[in-house]
Parts: C-alpha cells; structure tokens; sequence
C-alpha cells in the first residue's frame, strides 16, 4: 500500500448502548478505491457517516487520520473542507436549480452582492468536462437523467477539490449503460490520484473496479482483502457467515389450503423506467409464513403496499381471498378484507409519536368501542371497554411501558413495534404483512416478535414477511420469494435453504 | 410520563398566571373598575364571539390544517342571518337553523377542496377570505342590513336571571367534581397511574371556586350574559367531543401523523372535511351572535376575526404542527387577548399601540412554549 491518505483506527460507535460498529479499521491510500461491502444494516453506512462528519469527534470512539492529521470534525462542512465528499444514495441535487447553480451551491463564486456568472459557466464546463457529461451549465437538473445527475454530483465534488470521494450504493437505480459511464469515471478519477471508497451491493462492479474490499458484518471488521484474489462467491461467504439456529425459535405447525392468491400484480410509478413490481403472482396458504427477500428496491415493500391498499402509483393485481376475488384499493378495504400490515417505516407510517401508547394500539378499531350506534361520525368511545383491549394485548405481545398512557414516542423501537403488531392484531386479520419486522429492534424484542409469530400461525393466520435479514428469512419462513428488479426470481423452500443460494439470486442479473 | 405531567402542569399554571397578572395590572392601573361587575359582563361578552371561532379552530389546527376565511365567513353568515331577519321576516327559529345549516356547507366546501382535492388549506381559505367577503358585499350592496328584529337581540343581548344562572352552574360544578372522582376511580381500576390527587382536585375545585365567582359577580349586572352560557355550553360539548369520542380521537392522530393514521385505516380524508364542517357551525354560532349583538348585517363585520382566533389557539397551547391542543386552553387564549383589548381601551391607550402589544404577546407565548418544550 502507497503512503495512507486515509487511516481510520478502531472505531466503535454505539447508539444507546447498542453497538454498531464494534473496532472497524481501514486504511486506503492515494488514488486507491476500496469497496465496503456488508448485508443491509451491517454498519457501512454508520461507518461512512463517522467519516465524513455526520457523526462529529467526540460521539463515536477511535481515530481517523487524514493526509497524517487526526480529523475532528464536527459536521459534513468540515469533512469537505479536507477533501472528503460523501454522495449519498439519494441524491442531494436541487431539481429546480441549474447544473451550474447546484454546482456551486454554498459555495459561489463572487462577491456577496453579485455573482459572477461568467466565472462560474466557464468553470461549470470544465467540470462537465471531466465527468465526460456532455450538457449545457445552465440546464435545469430536472431535465436530467438519474445517471446523469449522479456525475453532476461528482462533478460538484469535484469543484470542492476531492481527495476522497465516498459513493453510496451510486448504482443502485441506474441502468447498465449509466453504470458502465460512471464506473468509467471514477476509474478516470483513480488515475488522477482521487481516492474512492465505493459502496454497493453489486459485486461484480466492485470486483472490476476495486484495488481492495473491506467486509463489515454486524459492526465487526471481518476482513480487508485484495479485489484480485476475491470471488463473488467469497464476498457473499464473508458477508453472511454465522450460525443461525440457536436465534430463530422455529417450531412446527400446521400448513392448510391456500388463502391468498396473488396474480399478476404489477405496479408502476408515474415516470418512472420500469414498473416497482413486474407481474408477480404467488400464493400463501392457511398457517405458513411466507419470507420474502431481495435487495432494497426490488419491489418487496411495493409489492406489499399493493396488497394493502396504499401504494401510491399505478397499480393492478387479481387477488383472491378464500377464493373470492377482491378489489383492494385503500387500506381500509384491506383491513375489511381481513389484511393488515406492519409497515416497513415505523416512524412515519407506523406511530403517532405524540399519542399513548393505548390509543395507538386502539386506532384501527375504535369503532368497536362505539357507545353510540346512532352516529357513526360522533360517537362516543367506551373507554372502559377500550381499555380492557388495551390491557390484554399489552400483556399478550408482552409491550414494556410504564402505563399504556404514554406516549409512544418514549418507547424503545421494539416495544413500538410490539405495539403497532398489536394494533393489526385487534383487527383480526386472517393475512399479517410484516415489513422488516425486526428492523432496529434488540435481539430479546426480536426473539418475542419470532415466538408471537408461530403463536399467531398456530391460529391459523398466514404471515408474509418481508426482510433484508437473511438469517431471519431463512430462520423463521416456511417458504422463501426472492424479488430481484420488480421481478419475482425464485421461490425456495426453507429446508436446506442458504444465504448464498439467495443471495445468488437476488444479486446476478438474469439467474 | 413524570415529564408529560410537568409539562401540561407547567402549561396550565403559565396560562392561569399570564390572565391573573393581566387581572390585577389592569384593575389596579383602572383603580378597581376594571373587575367592575358591568365591565366583566363587558369583557366576557366580547370573548364570546372570539372564543367560540377559537373553539371551531382549535379543531382545523389540530388537525395540522387552517382556517384564514372564518373572519369572512363570520361576516357572511352575518349577513345571511340579518337579511333572512331584516328582509324576510322569518321566524327567529329559521333563521337559526338556516344560518346554521349554511355554515355547514361552507365549512365542507372548504374542507372538501382540502381533504379530497389536496390544496393546501392556507390556500383554499385564502381564497375563501376573498370570495365569502366578496358575496357578503355583492348580496348587501355594501350597505348595512337593519334593524333586526327583538328575538334576533335574544342571542347576543339578552341575559340568564340569576335563579336560572345559578341552578345550571351548581349542577355543572357538581357534575364536574363527579366527573373527576369517576374518572379517578375508573382509572385505578384499570391499574392507570392518576395524575397527583391534589392537582386533580385543586384544578376542579379552582375551576368550581371561579364559575361560582363569576356567577355571583355578573349577579351584580342584569346576570349571565346569554352568549356566555352558549360559549359555556359549547365549550363543554366540544371538550367532549375531543376527547371521549372516535372522531376526536381521529382528529389528534391526523395532527400526529396523518401516513400512521391512514395506514391504520382511518378515513381521513372524510375525518378532515368533516372538522371543516364543524368549524363552519361554530363560525355561523359566531355570526349569529355578532348580528344579534351589533343589531345589524354588516359588511365590514369579522374582519380579521380569523386571526383573532388563531391567536388564541395558539396563545391556549395549540401547536400549528399539529396533534396538540384543547379547546380550554384556546377559550384561556381568547380571554386573555380580550382582556388585553378590553383592559387598554379602558385606559384609552391608542389602537396602535393594542395591535403592537397583541402581537408581542403572541409572539412572547409561542417563544416561551418553545422554549420549555425545548429544555426538555
């Protein structure tokens, strides 16, 4: 290795008391690009942010030497001040402005009282030019194409004198052709003494572009190795190996008729290249908990947002429920037909943070507790009865808190999320949809949502889950989908399924 | 929990202090006749138009929505009412109902555009400011419409004898106090941490002690006045409304977070046309009133009532983000900015220096709950 420009040493970072990152070390040297590769949640993207500052000195453990000098930064202003740019997965552009403004935004060049338009088209072009992005300065970023907006970005990287340039899943949502120029790019950048460090779940683009891959599993640094002497097979291999039995209480159960038939659902958003959920059709039978994986973006939570009602584009599906056929357009045609969902966003599409907690878990079914048959609108609410409800799932699903008057907010991820599966419950669905379940939530909290669920299937109620847990899809599901590109590209059952058979299908294109 | 309580304590306190402060600074700057029994009859009087618009707003706000065209509407429906009275002579009766019923619909109107249309409430109200004061105009030719008749007088003029006073107020507090001590026990029964005893009782027994005072003090001058007895009346089917029933419940999980809430299979778009249609009810209360009192439809009447209301909800602890709020903190509202209103035009301080003290106390309100809200 060249002379470090980059020497992060033995960093921890906890978020109250759980561990994140658990003693990560990399080093990386000049015009050198190392991909970070890990599953969803492994740590690179908290590693990134203790990087580039978004997580200041002082909030995490360890130390990060750049060009020699310990870094002690205390926001992204600082970071970029030194040359790290940090492009994020989403894009940070501002669509109404030009390519050249957003070029220069926060930092114009001129004078307070004008701007020196000149200056700025004339230097706007040349760093078009070395991003080979062949556009007028003074285009409108909205008219451009995601790929092209991605080198607009590094093009305005480029103007804060990058030395490092970390890219986040950069292709996550582009097309082949637009990966091909970008990868092009920063091999371009490489060469120009630029470093990269480069995340993605594609391992075919990090094997051809990286001089080195760092592993990070569960907050834990497994491994830094040449790209060279790598496979994809080896990377995977890295990424997922652990034991799995002792977390995932399996237990037997009876598996009936088919409850739910699912053809043809396809789903598209306005503008968009190609439909979120490309004509999938599945089943789920009486009592089975249906995993289902991809990557992120593969149309998992659309094609669970179709089945509830509230997915927000364009939208068609047959569904049939006991062999009845069903029109499911908003959510509460789904609650009726008996389909109730633990979304994948707890914070926004879950809770009402400011409510208690009883009244969270009462919010789908108030109308139970009407006293007054006569007005549907202003009826009173028996809160003695209300209450009781509230009690028993409280103790049921086992929701630690001081008093159901709480408000939510103050709870732990876990023990809301305990509380949104009992708000679904109280609806008394015959089909569960739980997206990322244990997303956020401790080890003791996702254990009990694991025995809740064999309890619920015991009922009979049939569960799909979706999950970027690999472990967790394998460990608990009977029967496994995995979705690659709004496609459904395999279905597998439990019993001697691995996480690299999954992951070979959820990563390689046309497997 | 600890929390929560402290900060709704630290509220109520603050709001009670804030009108005791103003109280005693302007009876003593007025040497005593500002708690004279005829300037209280006085000043409750002009609170009641203020806080029964806060009372419909209270709602529209927690719901992390607004309402800019109560003050046109007031004045419109104004209008309606003392063209229905003064042109048409209907029975008083009617002319309650129809305005009622008008202001239904003009509250849904609005409420339609922003619930199922998706235009920003800001907007749909702005332009509803314009076009309600507009159609006032245009239907009175911009004169006044006059004199109402003597039954049109009874709502906003009128007073409650004593012995009638007195009886609704006794059976209110005593329903108060069992309200409490049900609760309480209900509540225990249910294993419910209570708030401390001696706040619950304190705060019922404050509330007893004042209403009964008020009573005996507006005794003194012809008794309560009836519009009074319609906010009080209102205020407490309304707290009822917001908190012991679906619908209520629904307006707050709105505020709190509207995507929750429809995933939770609230119908909110239906839950939020129907808040601006009870907004529109309290608006036409309100213009029945002002026409009543003023004796005339006027074209000018509710100008800028709606920020008058506003102001008092947000005064009274409303947050505009949404999901917080009560309608007793915005009628606390109200009373304080009439008191201040009420308190400088005795001590004939000029206009504009009542619009500059108005807006600093705004302002000085919302600083302050920021601030405690903060610390925590």
């Amino acid at each position: 290795m060249k002379q470090p420009l980059l020497d992060m040493r033995d960093i921890v970072k906890s978020f109250s008391g759980v561990r994140a990152l658990n003693g990560v070390s990399i080093t990386l040297g000049e015009g050198e690009v190392l991909s970070v590769c890990g599953e969803n949640g492994s740590g690179k993207s908290t590693l990134m942010k203790v990087l580039s500052g978004v997580w200041p000195y002082g909030s995490y453990e360890g130390e990060i030497y750049f060009q020699g000098e310990l870094i002690q930064a205390s926001g992204i202003r600082d970071t970029e001040a030194l040359g790290i740019v940090i492009i994020h997965q989403e894009l940070a552009l501002v669509q109404e402005l030009s390519v050249m403004d957003n070029i220069f935004l926060g930092n114009e060049i001129g004078s307070f009282a004008r701007l020196n338009d000149e200056a700025m088209h004339h230097r706007a072009s040349e760093l078009l030019g070395r991003v080979k992005l062949n556009i007028q300065p003074d285009m409108l970023v909205r008219e451009l194409g995601v790929g092209q907006q991605q080198l607009v970005e590094i093009a305005k990287a480029l103007n804060k004198n990058v030395k490092l340039l970390i890219l986040d899943e950069p292709t996550s949502s582009l097309t082949s052709a637009d990966i091909r120029i970008l990868l092009d790019i920063v091999s371009e950048l490489r060469d120009q003494g630029i470093a990269c460090i480069y995340i993605s779940h594609k391992l075919d683009e990090v094997l051809a572009l990286s001089d080195w891959v760092a592993v990070i599993r569960d907050g834990d640094h497994i491994a830094t190795k040449v790209a060279a002497e790598l496979t994809q097979h080896d990377i995977i291999a890295m990424m997922v190996g652990r034991q799995l039995e002792e977390l995932f209480p399996r237990e037997d159960h009876e598996i009936g008729e088919v409850v739910l038939r699912v053809n043809n659902a396809t789903a598209i958003q306005a503008g968009a290249s190609r439909p979120q959920v490309d004509n999938v059709s599945f089943d789920l039978h009486r009592g089975e908990i249906l995993g289902i994986a991809g990557l992120i973006g593969s149309g998992r939570t659309e094609l669970m947002q179709c089945l509830y009602g509230c997915y927000d584009g364009q939208y068609q599906a047959t569904v049939e429920l006991d062999g009845q056929s069903k029109q499911i357009r908003t959510q509460r045609s789904a609650l009726a037909a008996g389909i109730a969902m633990v979304p994948e966003d707890r914070k926004r599409h879950g809770i009402v943070p400011i409510m208690s907690v009883g009244r969270n878990i009462t919010l789908s079914v108030l109308d139970n507790y009407k006293t007054n048959h006569f007005s549907s609108v202003f009826g009173g609410v028996d809160e003695d009865k209300e209450y009781q409800d509230i009690e028993e799932y409280i103790a049921r699903l086992k929701v630690k808190t001081a008093s159901p008057e709480l408000a939510i907010k103050h709870l732990s991820g876990g023990n809301q999320q305990k509380a949104i599966i009992a708000k679904c419950l109280l609806t008394h669905p015959k089909i569960l949809i739980l997206d990322e379940p244990t997303r956020g939530i401790d080890v003791g909290a996702k254990y009990e949502i694991y025995k809740l669920m064999y309890s619920l299937v015991k009922e009979g109620m049939s569960i799909i889950m979706v999950s970027s847990e690999l472990p967790e899809v394998i460990g608990i599901s009977d029967r496994v989908l995995v979705m690659h590109e709004g496609k459904l590209k395999g279905e597998f059952d439990h019993q001697g399924l691995t996480q690299e058979i999954i992951m070979n299908c959820a990563i390689k294109e046309g497997a | 929990m600890f929390i929560k309580i402290k900060t709704n304590q630290l509220q109520l306190f603050a709001m009670v202090a804030a009108i005791l402060f103003i109280v005693v600074f302007f009876t003593i700057m007025t040497d005593g006749s500002f708690i004279s029994p005829r300037n209280i009859s006085n000043l409750l009087r002009q609170t009641a138009i203020v806080g029964v618009l806060a009372i419909g707003m209270v709602f529209v706000i927690v719901s992390a929505e607004i309402d800019l065209s109560v003050g046109s509407m007031m004045g419109l429906l104004g209008g309606i009412a003392a063209i229905f009275d003064v042109w048409f002579h209907f029975p008083i009766a009617l002319t309650i109902f129809l305005t009622l019923g008008i202001g239904l619909l003009l509250g849904l109107f609005n409420g339609w555009w922003v619930a199922y249309q998706r235009v920003p409430s800001f907007i749909v109200t702005l332009a509803g400011m314009l076009a309600f004061r507009g159609v006032l105009v245009g239907f009175t030719d911009g004169v006044t419409v006059a004199p109402t008749s003597s039954a049109m007088s009874v709502i906003g003029q009128s007073y409650i004898p004593f012995s009638w006073g007195i009886s609704v107020v006794s059976l209110l507090c005593l329903g108060l106090l069992a309200r409490v001590y049900s609760r309480r026990k209900a509540k225990q029964q249910h294993g419910v941490r209570n708030q401390s005893a001696k706040f619950e009782y304190s705060k019922a027994i404050a509330m007893v002690v004042a209403l009964l005072a008020l009573v005996f003090i507006l005794d003194h001058y012809r008794g309560i006045p009836t519009p009074i007895l319609l906010m009080g009346g209102l205020i407490i089917i309304l707290t009822y409304v917001a908190k012991r029933t679906a619908f209520g419940r629904r307006v707050y999980a709105i505020g709190g977070n509207i995507e929750a809430t429809r995933m939770s299979g609230v119908n909110v778009e239906r839950t939020k046309m129907l808040v601006f249609g009870l907004n529109g009810i309290m608006v036409a209360v309100a213009a029945l009133i002002l026409t009543s009192r003023l004796g005339a439809g006027s074209p000018a009447a509710g100008n800028m009532a709606e920020l008058d209301a506003i102001a008092a909800c947000v005064i009274g602890g409303t947050s505009l983000a949404g999901g917080i709020g009560t309608v007793f903190g915005a009628i606390m509202g109200a009373l304080i900015m009439s008191s201040l209103d009420n308190g400088m035009s005795m001590l004939d301080v000029p206009t504009f220096w009542q619009l500059i003290v108005k807006g600093a106390i705004l302002l000085l309100a919302v600083w302050l709950d920021v601030k405690t809200k903060k610390a925590h």
